[in-house]
């Protein structure tokens, strides 16, 4: 009886061959792996922009979101290097510039080309933010602070290697001072209570948690770290606008990708539905009521920015 | 008291089933090892997506609520904590079970978890906007002195000695240290790819609790399964409930100091449970009746650690700032349903809030009611034979370290720790100061790393740590402790 089974099943992939496997991918749910605890940004987001995944219209499959937890991210993004399936039915969310900048500084199993990115659906620019009763009151009073006070002017942020640190690494060098960033441990979060609580004189956080401080009337936003001004945020300028050489290599962009040697006609199936997929509105609509902006980018445009990403990275971070 | 115009919506049909719904399934969830509140609220917000902003947040209240508590079933019964917050309550909880009590220890757990419940919860109501400056007053020295006066709790902890009490602690603040240091970007100890993430706490938890234990057992198990048969006493339930009013002290010590701590971000309830039992120890004119089942280990720890629920959040409402993981992971669930914590949350969304809060009220007492009811036939759970039960154990431990983050990783970490417990407990070592180390060590380092980092931008550290009136009175507390155990370490020893 066995035996007939597997000749049925042989016989039948032979029948529709490998050119459809695509065709019929995916006929079970797939899994999509989040380095950061559930709960987190990236893992709320994940479920969010994955909700409609079993609709007919998007996968037709549900999406299930594991967590892998741990070392800022590098404990999942090495399983996902070096363990995952290459199936297609083994996806990851990203974390720009994290990954990268870890992958550069060292000590970990992965690089960009590690990866093939399928969509990007989100993007959270970097804020500098200072406590509600601060003295400063644009980028130029932080940066005068800064030259007649070297190393005093104290700034948090979650942790090394990570977008925060990139752009605090970022503005130092645009406004050439030195200044003391105090590395958080427990995320962003914990970056913005010693703001708040005046532990430091300034911090740099996400723009979706700073907004929601700043209505909440506990901090200022003093400068956006990305191209253009967010439209959370419309009256505050970002650094280039405030003399500041700061471009958008901080921004906190997530996506989906899948590993190395996944098959290509998978990697194009899913880059034609992803961002589709992220478009559907009740997933906008969700995004939106959580203050977590959205930012669609196709799989050619993320090539693009990784490889871009990388380039300005490797500069910054060397001698570090 | 505007809350009580709001109780309207909570005694809504829907409401009620959620909320009847969330506290069963949170106090099964927080009975099994491994799911911590944390991992069931997490679990449980993909739920509310489909729910109104109102029933969405009571289930997720009633369930925050009712997991804390749930913990103790195991805690007492199987002596694993559920999660870091049930430790203390394994001490006294688990040896009266061992007595054939443990259906008083669950009516204790869960009457004593009412109490604590209610009034953290009544501080939330009444005292928000003033605790929320109180728990921002507390920045880097101050938690640093906090987890040294941690340190000094564990020396007395559970052990047949101090020295060797402070060992345990000096392991578990080792093993802290392995993985990856976000502050100082280097890996330490990490010479097994499970190890890159570092040690987590709640595989750590279940490995040090569960596995010498079951090794006992099996070893035991052949000989004298049946011959030891506990005899499970009924204990009526108003004799619990006069019990535990007797016990005002350790009662109200437990219940005040799990509401302070609760309050502070970054602390949480992890450490509540243990210093409100270490402190009610040293109150108690019975302190050597500690540990070997006595009633006040039970109430000042269970009160405690659901003291902490309601001031714990108060960070997050007023300020945006999730003071523990529970807390982050239900900011998510708040913001999905577009609800923006900050001071005039209770002004924009008086709607939602007040029922969010009050479902945790009627929770705590349907959590009692509920825990009551079980309590009785879950103490059976001590006449089940060794064997069976050694079995179980280890399945539950090796499910439990694995649900975590679904990583064999850890599941190997849980194994090796519970291993290398098996042996230091036979030379007289213990789990509890161990997890305590663990949990401390890197509060400990990283409030100081990030206070010499400070304080050298500043005035250096000597001024840092040391000025200031919360410093100066968190170190007179550390010599204080200290001072004491040291003294009557000496003082018993005269006697002897």
């Amino acid at each position: 009886m066995k035996k007939l089974f597997t000749a049925l099943a042989v016989s039948l992939a032979g029948f529709t061959g490998t050119a459809t496997i695509a065709g019929s991918y995916p006929d079970r749910p797939v899994m999509m792996m989040v380095s950061y605890g559930a709960g987190g940004a990236t893992d709320f987001q994940a479920r969010i922009v994955t909700m409609t995944a079993g609709n007919d219209d998007a996968l037709g499959m549900p999406i299930a979101i594991i967590n892998k937890p741990g070392a800022g991210g590098r404990v999942g993004w090495n399983w996902f290097a070096t363990e995952a399936d290459k199936d297609g039915y083994t996806l990851a969310a990203y974390n720009i510039p994290h990954f990268i900048a870890q992958s550069i500084k060292g000590g970990v199993d992965f690089s960009t080309d590690s990866f093939e990115p399928i969509a990007n659906w989100g993007a959270d620019p970097a804020v500098f933010i200072v406590g509600k009763d601060s003295a400063f009151n644009s980028m130029a009073d932080v940066v005068a602070f800064a030259k007649e006070n070297p190393g005093k002017l104290t700034f948090s942020g979650a942790g090394l290697f990570v977008g925060h640190h990139i752009a605090a690494l970022q503005i130092e060098k645009a406004a050439g001072v030195k200044m003391a960033y105090i590395p958080t441990k427990g995320g962003g979060s914990a970056a913005m209570k010693s703001v708040i609580a005046g532990d430091v004189l300034g911090g740099v956080n996400n723009l979706s948690d700073a907004y929601r401080a700043a209505q909440a009337g506990s901090i200022k936003i003093l400068g956006v770290a990305d191209l253009e001004r967010n439209v959370f945020l419309p009256d505050v300028p970002t650094m280039m606008e405030q003399g500041l050489d700061v471009d958008n290599a901080s921004v906190n962009f997530r996506g989906v990708m899948v590993p190395k040697g996944t098959p290509q006609n998978i990697i194009d199936k899913l880059a034609i539905i992803m961002p589709e997929m992220f478009k559907h509105k009740k997933v906008a609509g969700k995004m939106k009521q959580g203050g977590s902006p959205m930012y669609i980018m196709t799989r050619d445009e993320v090539i693009a920015m990784w490889a871009a990403r990388q380039a300005t990275l490797e500069e910054l971070l060397k001698g570090l | 008291m505007e809350f009580i115009y709001y109780f309207g919506e909570v005694f809504t049909p829907i409401s009620m089933l959620l909320l009847i719904g969330g506290t069963i399934g949170g106090l099964i969830l927080g009975a099994t090892p491994g799911l911590s509140p944390t991992m069931a609220v997490a679990l449980l917000i993909p739920f509310t997506f489909q729910l109104t902003p109102v029933h969405g947040l009571i289930l997720l209240g009633a369930a925050y609520t009712s997991t804390v508590a749930g913990g103790a079933v195991s805690a007492i019964l199987l002596k694993i904590p559920g999660a870091p917050a049930n430790i203390a309550t394994t001490l006294d909880g688990h040896a009266m079970a061992l007595k054939g009590e443990g259906a008083k220890a669950l009516q204790l757990s869960f009457i004593s978890s009412l109490f604590g419940g209610i009034f953290g919860v009544l501080l939330l109501i009444f005292l928000t906007p003033v605790l929320a400056e109180w728990a921002l007053a507390f920045g880097p020295p101050h938690l640093f002195w906090l987890a040294i006066l941690g340190v000094t709790v564990i020396g007395s902890l559970e052990s047949n000695s101090v020295v060797k009490g402070l060992l345990s602690g000096c392991i578990g603040m080792w093993l802290a240290t392995i993985g990856f240091d976000d502050m100082l970007g280097v890996k330490r100890f990490v010479f097994h790819s499970s190890l890159g993430g570092g040690v987590n706490i709640i595989p750590a938890l279940i490995g040090l609790f569960a596995i010498p234990q079951v090794i006992t057992m099996f070893a035991k198990g052949r000989f004298d399964q049946d011959t030891s048969r506990i005899e499970v006493k009924k204990h009526p339930v108003g004799a619990a409930f006069k019990e535990v009013f007797k016990r005002k002290r350790a009662l109200g010590i437990g219940t005040i100091i799990g509401s302070i701590i609760g309050l502070i971000p970054g602390v949480g309830g992890q450490i509540a449970g243990l210093v409100a039992y270490d402190q009610a120890k040293k109150f108690s004119p019975e302190k050597a009746k500690f540990g070997t089942g006595h009633s006040e280990g039970v109430i000042a720890a269970e009160a405690a650690n659901n003291a902490m629920v309601g001031p714990s959040l108060v960070p997050l409402l007023t300020l945006s700032i999730p003071g523990s993981p529970t807390a982050a992971v239900l900011l998510g669930g708040l913001l999905i349903h577009g609800i923006f914590p900050g001071v005039d949350l209770f002004q924009n969304y008086p709607e939602v809030v007040w029922p969010f809060i009050n479902s945790m009220l009627i929770g705590q007492v349907l959590m009692c009611i509920f825990g009551i009811y079980i309590a009785s036939f879950a103490a059976r759970v001590a006449q089940v034979p060794k064997s069976v039960m050694a079995a179980t154990v280890l399945g539950l431990a090796l499910f439990g370290s694995y649900a975590v983050q679904q990583s064999m990783g850890d599941v190997y970490v849980m194994a090796v720790l519970g291993g290398m417990m098996y042996f230091l407990e036979r030379f007289g070592f213990s789990a509890a100061p161990l997890v305590l180390g663990l949990i401390l060590g890197p509060i400990a380092e990283s409030n100081f790393v990030q206070g010499s980092m400070i304080a050298n931008a500043q005035d250096g550290p000597m001024i840092y740590f040391f000025s200031g009136t919360l410093n100066i009175a968190l170190i007179a507390v550390v010599v204080l402790s200290v001072g004491y155990s040291a003294w009557s370490e000496i003082t018993s020893r005269k006697v002897v």
